[in-house]
């Protein structure tokens, strides 16, 4: 960072503009990889969700079909962009560039290793979750702009879908909070957690990743697309490059998603279970590859459930999931009390 | 916190939201630059299935999910109150825990009212 910053320094520039640039630099090469690493989750859901049903898979763009996703892009790009009559055009153009740049300004806060984040703010967490929910907005713009009743519904669906998991979602981070006594994310990841909090927190880790499935409207969880009542729910009127901005921002929240999983639980850039042996290995490695074991469950649920019904959904969120935490929060703040383990 | 300091920590943000939207936008443009557009009324129309769209879709909805953006509201007001509880609850001590019981408490005497009035069901 500092060697970027002399190099526009040297070129003349004032200092603040030497920062600025070499922090847009920073933030350009984040993204790539973040939008690199949607493609490629993109081409491994395929694949993996192929070999679950003995089929192959994408096979033909590139060696072992890599550059599928590559492919798709430019064909996508190259729709025609059909904007419908009877819709809000601005709000209907707006909602899937809203979805995107939610989707990716999230990023700026997660800590892929010790001092590598992009804005190191006090309060990342509040950050991420406020950022995260903002994803509400696009869906609804979307589905009210399309002015047809499938998008309609299924916006409604998808946005109190959203909120009503957002709910156990906030009581799951109080938990962890309890246990970092910080709201920095990086300050989370490096709290000392002895093996009972970490059992303590387990079932949050559960309630988390069920969560997270209904948040970024994942199968089983999937009844906002939900191809045979709604046929494609909020994005049913989009097509081309509308539709990839839709696409990308949702599985660039999925790998968000992880990356928060990854942070709050799985301990972020540190080896697995505290092992100091492994500890060569440079942090991002280790980062990564919790964020790809976490993928790997979206993908691997969406091979196996059936989908859920809509009042199921509403069911497990109000009257099971919030009640729930509820009571944990009260229990994990409690038990940190009498053992005095607070930070 | 010094001015300069918190300009320093959320800058880069501020460049992050405007390199996305930066990001965004070309993808729009250099798409609609790529694609040709040969619009007619039926390719135009809202999708129904093949038929035409009777009226306006924005009619009337569920007041169920009117009902869902409420009792969100009160939740994630409560767990705006509990985010900064729980990262100071080392200092506040039992007093700041039993505070929030009883404010906890309250809201679910409330909660067990929307649930027995039906609140949360869906048929």
């Amino acid at each position: 960072m500092e060697l970027v910053t002399d190099f526009f320094s040297g070129l003349g520039f004032p200092q603040w503009l030497a920062m600025a640039s070499a922090s847009a630099l920073q933030i350009i090469a984040f993204l790539l990889v973040v939008a690199l690493s949607v493609a490629f989750v993109v081409y491994g859901e395929r694949k993996i969700l192929g070999a679950m049903q003995r089929r192959q898979g994408p096979a033909m763009v590139g060696p072992f079909g890599l550059l599928q996703s590559f492919a798709d892009l430019l064909k996508l790009m190259g729709k025609e962009t059909i904007i419908p009559t009877q819709a809000n055009r601005p709000v209907f153009v707006l909602a899937p560039i809203l979805m995107l740049v939610m989707a990716f300004t999230a990023w700026a806060v997660i800590p892929v290793n010790a001092q590598w984040v992009i804005a190191d703010i006090n309060v990342g967490i509040l950050y991420l979750f406020a950022i995260s929910s903002m994803g509400v907005y696009g869906v609804i713009m979307a589905g009210w702009a399309s002015n047809s009743r499938y998008a309609f519904l299924g916006g409604l669906r998808s946005a109190s879908q959203m909120v009503s998991y957002e709910v156990s979602m906030g009581l799951i981070i109080v938990c962890v909070l309890l246990v970092a006594g910080s709201l920095n994310l990086s300050d989370i990841v490096m709290a000392d957690r002895p093996v009972w909090v970490q059992i303590m927190l387990l079932p949050m880790l559960g309630v988390f990743l069920v969560s997270i499935l209904a948040e970024t409207n994942r199968c089983p969880f999937d009844l906002p697309e939900g191809e045979s009542e709604l046929s494609g729910g909020f994005m049913v009127e989009y097509s081309g490059v509308l539709f990839t901005l839709f696409f990308l921002s949702e599985y660039a929240n999925m790998v968000l998603m992880s990356a928060m999983t990854t942070v709050l639980f799985l301990g972020g850039w540190l080896p697995p279970f505290g092992v100091e042996a492994l500890a060569f290995v440079p942090g991002v490695i280790w980062f990564a590859l919790k964020v790809c074991l976490i993928l790997f469950f979206f993908i691997w649920v969406r091979g196996t459930l059936p989908r859920y019904r809509y009042d199921q959904l509403m069911r497990l969120g109000w009257k099971v999931f919030l009640p729930f935490t509820l009571l944990w929060v009260m229990v994990v703040a409690g038990s940190l009390l009498v053992f005095d383990a607070l930070p | 916190m010094a001015p300069s300091e918190f300009l320093v920590n959320y800058f880069p943000i501020l460049l992050f939201v405007g390199i996305a939207i930066g990001f965004g936008l070309l993808l729009v443009v250099s798409s609609l630059l790529l694609s040709w557009r040969r619009p007619d009324v039926n390719k135009l129309s809202a999708y129904e299935c093949g038929f035409d769209a009777f009226d306006d879709a924005r009619s009337k909805f569920d007041v169920r999910f009117y009902l869902v953006a409420i009792l969100f509201i009160i939740f994630d007001l409560e767990i705006a109150f509990l985010f900064p509880w729980a990262v100071s609850l080392g200092d506040i001590g039992l007093f700041g825990f039993w505070s929030m019981v009883m404010f906890l408490g309250v809201l679910t005497v409330g909660f067990i009212y929307e649930w027995k009035k039906g609140a949360l069901d869906w048929e």
